[in-house]
Formats: structure tokens, sequence, C-alpha cells
């Protein structure tokens, strides 16, 4: 096997001017850190509006979340970088999509404000519906041993018309409040409403993307352990909190 | 009906009591509820009772710091003024400022009125009365998951805005969003700003909100820049801009005191940071606005010694503690700049909560430039409140190490005990009022 430090991670933040809500800093910190760590090499480039996106340098791609607004400004860039962004999701390309970056995935998002396109990236939509749903938020993801800890703040009701969710809730209102799930996976995409921000206080999921990337250019590989213990403190203590009996840590 | 009032004048004020003296509390928000309860006219029938003119303060940081500002400038100028100067800026608590300064026949003696509004609360609160000005102080990402996005917040304000048609404005006019709110909602405004490069740093970081022209989406371009959006900023496209401004800070130095000039008249005051100079320019636009001389202003300035945690000092034996309300991304990183800007040697509390006053949501942790820390000698910073593992957590990936102590009075004690010559101490909302009376008692 390779030796992990002549291995490279580079993420793409894609318009983190628009799409930043909720700490999507500390999603990237996470991903740079961890792979720092272990003797891998990192880079996050920004792409902004009207940049030139080339796929082919991304291991990781990160869409963050935005308001409407931001998100209708960003709707029409995507457009131009559809087709790309397509081969890199079909080719395993490792996406993270969070709160509006989720939306984005999808076909449509219809707001009373008028329907956004999607990138139409997968076979979901998000319709608008009466109150926010926010809170705390706990979720059992078959990505992770450990429960998966987050909170979300959604207008938007995510369908996910048969693909696979992210996981089931445990606390929480998850993707449309009744279904009972939360996020969604695709390949190596995976789209949620978790923000909080999600990868600190869910290690095992930052290090499935990292190993999914990792493998997706050098073949296997295998991630050295770390010392996590703050972070399943952190984790650890929003389960607790919210919910009652055992789960595994 | 007059009989009603001076019956809730009266509720009001044992409720107060009771609440301070038996519960230890502050009683405002439950004497506010009480009087509205028995009398619901009661904050129009005693705000219409204010002789010259009613000041709404409100805006995302600085609110109370401003509010209180005010209060004292005008009480400095001979003015009778009543002010929610604890900082209970929902309706309740505006209500409470007016009834327990009512007298025992339910009448108020007040040249002025100074209080402070959540800005959630201002749609309520503009339903009993109209302000004569609103000193606006900025507009910042805060408390997501209770104003939803900086947009709602801004929509909320221009209809209050627009439902006082005689509404004066005075707003940060440095603030690319006030300014377009104060624009879109065809007010009558003054603005003041800083009028000169102080920091020098660079705007392409730093931006997260209003970063792009909120007319025509163009990204906005600077001449100079302060911190959060704030600046001369221009669009390139459809020509928004800085508007022309009417108290124009200069000649800023910031250090032990801050020093400044607006409009050849020279200010100081202990007050730490640059966005204390905004704090000051925003109270001092507000009365001169007003038609005040504003003539004992300086000295008012001097005398300004805020009991309310915002920049509070304590000293504990030889330690000198300095506490401060934190609660968002740009006033914690103002909080830092403050810090790193005092060269003595010093330990940091962070207290942080997430009560429901408190925003249940502390992602924006995550956008505090925590980083900026890494200078600090080792073993200095403790977190602690109910989420201290989700800030220790945000440290480590700053490549900051800190320690654990879930109870903020045995973290301060520790440093105390250790002799410590200096502390800060950062808190969010709810640990604020308890923090305080902490170190009070150990003052």
């Amino acid at each position: 096997m390779r030796r992990t430090s002549d291995m490279k991670i580079t993420i793409g933040h894609l318009y983190p001017d628009l799409l930043n809500l909720y700490g999507d800093r500390g999603n990237i910190a996470c991903m740079m850190r961890r792979c720092l760590w272990r003797g891998i090499q990192a880079e996050t480039i920004e792409f902004h509006m009207g940049d030139c996106v080339d796929f082919k340098e991304l291991d990781i791609v990160l869409l963050g979340g935005g308001s409407d607004r931001e998100q209708r400004i960003v709707c029409g860039e995507l457009k131009k970088i559809q087709g790309q962004f397509q081969d890199y999701v079909e080719d395993n390309g490792v996406v993270i999509a969070v709160c509006g970056g989720y939306q984005l995935l999808g076909k449509y998002y219809r707001t009373d404000a008028g329907t956004m396109e999607g990138l139409n990236l997968l076979d979901i939509c998000t319709e608008q519906e009466e109150g926010r749903l926010i809170g705390n938020i706990i979720l059992k993801s078959g990505l992770s041993k450990t429960p998966v800890v987050g909170f979300e703040n959604h207008g938007g009701r995510t369908y996910l018309n048969g693909c696979r969710p992210f996981g089931k809730v445990l606390f929480g209102a998850g993707n449309d409040g009744r279904s009972g799930y939360e996020g969604v996976v695709y390949k190596n995409v995976l789209g949620t409403y978790l923000h909080g921000p999600l990868l600190p206080k869910n290690p095992e999921i930052c290090d499935y993307l990292l190993e999914k990337a990792l493998e997706r250019k050098y073949g296997e590989v295998s991630l050295r352990k770390l010392d996590d213990r703050l972070e399943r403190a952190a984790n650890e203590f929003i389960c607790r909190r919210f919910v009652k009996g055992n789960l595994s840590h | 009906m007059r009989l009603r009032r001076r019956f809730a004048v009266l509720a009001a004020k044992i409720t107060e009591k009771v609440c301070v003296h038996i519960f230890h509390r502050q009683g405002a928000t439950w004497a506010g509820k009480v009087a509205l309860l028995i009398c619901p006219s009661i904050l129009h029938e005693l705000a219409g009772q204010v002789g010259k003119a009613i000041f709404a303060v409100c805006g995302t940081n600085g609110k109370t710091t401003v509010n209180n500002l005010l209060w004292a400038a005008l009480l400095a100028e001979g003015e009778k003024v009543i002010c929610n100067r604890t900082g209970s800026n929902m309706l309740n608590g505006v209500a409470a400022a007016f009834v327990l300064s009512a007298d025992a026949k339910g009448n108020l003696d007040a040249d002025y009125a100074c209080i402070e509004i959540d800005e959630a609360s201002t749609s309520e609160v503009f339903a009993h009365f109209k302000p004569d000005y609103m000193v606006l102080t900025n507009l910042f990402r805060d408390q997501l998951d209770r104003y939803g996005e900086i947009d709602a917040i801004m929509d909320i304000l221009k209809s209050v805005m627009q439902s006082a048609p005689h509404i004066k404005v005075i707003f940060n006019g440095d603030d690319p969003l006030s300014a377009f709110l104060v624009m879109d909602s065809g007010s009558d405004s003054a603005a003041y700003g800083i009028s000169e490069c102080v920091i020098g740093s660079n705007p392409s970081r730093e931006i997260r909100e209003g970063r792009f022209c909120r007319v025509c989406g163009t990204q906005l371009t600077y001449g100079f820049y302060h911190y959060g959006q704030l600046g001369d900023y221009i669009c390139p496209k459809c020509g928004f801009q800085r508007p022309a401004i009417q108290f124009d800070g200069r000649n800023i130095e910031l250090g032990e005191e801050i020093k400044f000039t607006v409009g050849g008249r020279c200010f100081s005051s202990d007050l730490k940071g640059l966005y204390s100079v905004y704090n000051i320019l925003a109270a001092y636009a507000g009365i001169r606005t007003a038609g005040l001389k504003a003539k004992h202003f300086r000295q008012a300035l001097l005398d300004f010694q805020p009991k309310n945690g915002r920049m509070e000092e304590f000293w504990i034996g030889d330690t000198k503690v300095w506490l401060n309300l934190a609660k968002n991304p740009t006033g914690f990183n103002q909080n830092i700049d403050v810090m790193l800007r005092d060269g003595s040697s010093k330990k940091l509390v962070i207290v942080i909560n997430d009560n429901d006053q408190d925003g249940t949501d502390i992602s924006w942790l995550w956008d505090v430039d925590f980083e900026r820390l890494r200078g600090l000698k080792e073993d200095c910073i403790t977190v602690s409140g109910i989420r201290c593992q989700d800030l220790g957590l945000r440290l480590k990936y700053a490549g900051i190490r800190s320690e654990l102590e879930p109870d903020a009075e045995k973290a301060i004690k520790s440093y105390i005990d250790k002799g410590s010559r200096s502390l800060y101490v950062l808190v969010n909302y709810t640990a604020l009022f308890d923090i305080r009376n902490i170190l009070k008692r150990m003052g």
C-alpha cells in the first residue's frame, strides 16, 4: 500500500461567498486537519462566481448552505458546470452538500418566490412548506457506528423518490419531518441538512469521505486512527441529552 | 382607565421587587408582563407622556451599550430620561421601562425615552407606540435559529420603519446592509461612519454577509475596510455606495483608551476596540440629530461605566477581570481583536451556553477566527458552559489546546488562585447574569 505522505487530497469549496451559512468552514477545517494529522497533504481551493471549475483536479467537492436569495444567485452559475459536475459524480467523485447545497443537488426547489432548477444530479426534489424545521438532530447512519449528531434549520422538505437516505432520525425532524429519514447518499455523494458543522462531531463520517476520496485516487487505503476523545465527548453529550436509552459509543 | 393604569403600575412594581429580592433575578420582564395583562393600553398611554422624543435602538451588536450611552448623554444635558438599561428588550422589558418609571398616580415625568428593542420584537412594540428616532447600529449574522436569515430581519425592520412615517433613522453608513435597508424603507435618515482606514485588514476573508450589492447582486468593492462588512464600499455596476456621512469619525486611536474626532470635537473613552468608536458615534449622532448640542457629551463619556457585563472590569485580589458579552462571530472577532491589542500576559475563560435566549444553534463558533489566538501561551484558555465540548473541539481544529471545565465559577476561580494578573471572560447571553454575580461576589 502507498505511504500516506505521498498522498494528497484537494478539496473544492464552491462559492463560499454565497453558500457559507452555519460554519461550513468547520467541515473544511475538519477534513484538512484530519488529513494533515495523518501526514496526508491537503489543499482547499475556493471557487467564486465566474471561476472555471476543473473537476479533474478535485477529490472532494463541498457545496454549503445559503439563504434562498443567495441560492437563487448561485443557481444560474451551477448550470454552467452541470455537465462536468455530473461526470464527476458518476465517476465516484466525493461530494458533501449541506442545507442549501443539498437542495441544489436535486431536480428543483420550489419556494413561494418561484421554483429554482437544481443541478439534477439526483432524483430528489424539495418543496417549501409551512414552518421551519429547527433544532438539534440525531441520526443512525450506516456510514458510522456512532450516532450522527448535528443541527438542522430548513424550510424546504426534501423528497427522496426512492434514493437512499443518509440516516434514520432518532431525534429531530429530518428530510420532511414525516418520513423519519434524513439526507441522501448516492455513490460518493452525501447530501444532508445537518450543519453544526457536520464533520467535527462526527469524525467517522469525515474519515469515510476521506477514505472514499483516497480510494478513488490511489486504490485501497487504510486510515490511521486518531485521538478522537474530544470529538466523541461532544457527540455523546448531544446523544445523552436528547435520546434516552443506550446508543452505541 | 386611569385607575386601571395606577393598579397596573403598582402590581408591576411589586412584581419587580419580588423577583429581585426573593428570586434574585432581574424583574423587568415579569413586571412588564403583569402591567400589560392588567392594562393592555398602558405602554401606548405612557409613551404618549414622554415630553420630547422617544429613541428606539436596534441592530445586531452594540444595542445595550449605545442605549446606555444615549441615556447617559441625555442625562448629562439635564434631561429627564427613561431607559431599559439592563437590556430587557422584548415587549415586556420595553413596557417595564415605562411602567417602573411611572409614579403612584400612573403618570410619567420624562423628556426622553431610550428604548432598545430586539429586532424581532419591533413590530410588536411599534404597535404600541411609534418612536421619533431609530438608532440602527449594524446588521450582522446572529442566532439564525431564532431570527432566520438576515433577510428576514431586514424585512421586519423595513416594515416597522414604514409603519412610522415620521421616524428618522440614524444608521451606520459604513454598513451596506443598514444603508440599503434605510434607502429601501424610504425613511428620513442621518448616517455616521468611520472615514479613514484604521486596522487595514483585508475584506476578502472576513466578509460573510452583505458582500454582494443588495440592489443588483454584484460584488461590492472597498476603498478602506474595517471589519464585518463595514467600510467604504461601492457597487461597480449600479453605483450603490457608502452614503454621505454626517457624523464622521476621524483621527482614530485605539489603545488603552480610544480617541477620535467628529466634526472637529475630540472625544476619548475607556471603552475598547473599534466597535466602541461606532457605539459612541451612534449615540452622539442620535442626540445631535434630535437637536441637542451635546455640550456635555465629552464628560458623559468619561463618566460612562457600564455595569452590565459589557466590557465591565472587576478586581479580584490582584487579578483584573474583564467581562464581556460575545454572542456572534462579528462580536467575538472584535473581542479577540481587543484582547490581542493588550500586550500583557493573560488568561481566557470562554463560556458558551445554548439556552433559547442564546440561540440553540452554536455552529457560529466555527465562523469565529479563533485561529488568531494561536500566538497565545500554552494553557491559558479554559472552555466552559453547557457547550464547552463543542468549543473545545472548535479550538482543537484551530490548533489550540484548551482546558475543559463545565463549571464557569471553578474555571474563573482556578486562574485567580494561580495568581493570574489579567483574565478575560467572554460569555454568551444566558451566562452573563450569573457570571456577573459570581464576579461581583468574588470582588
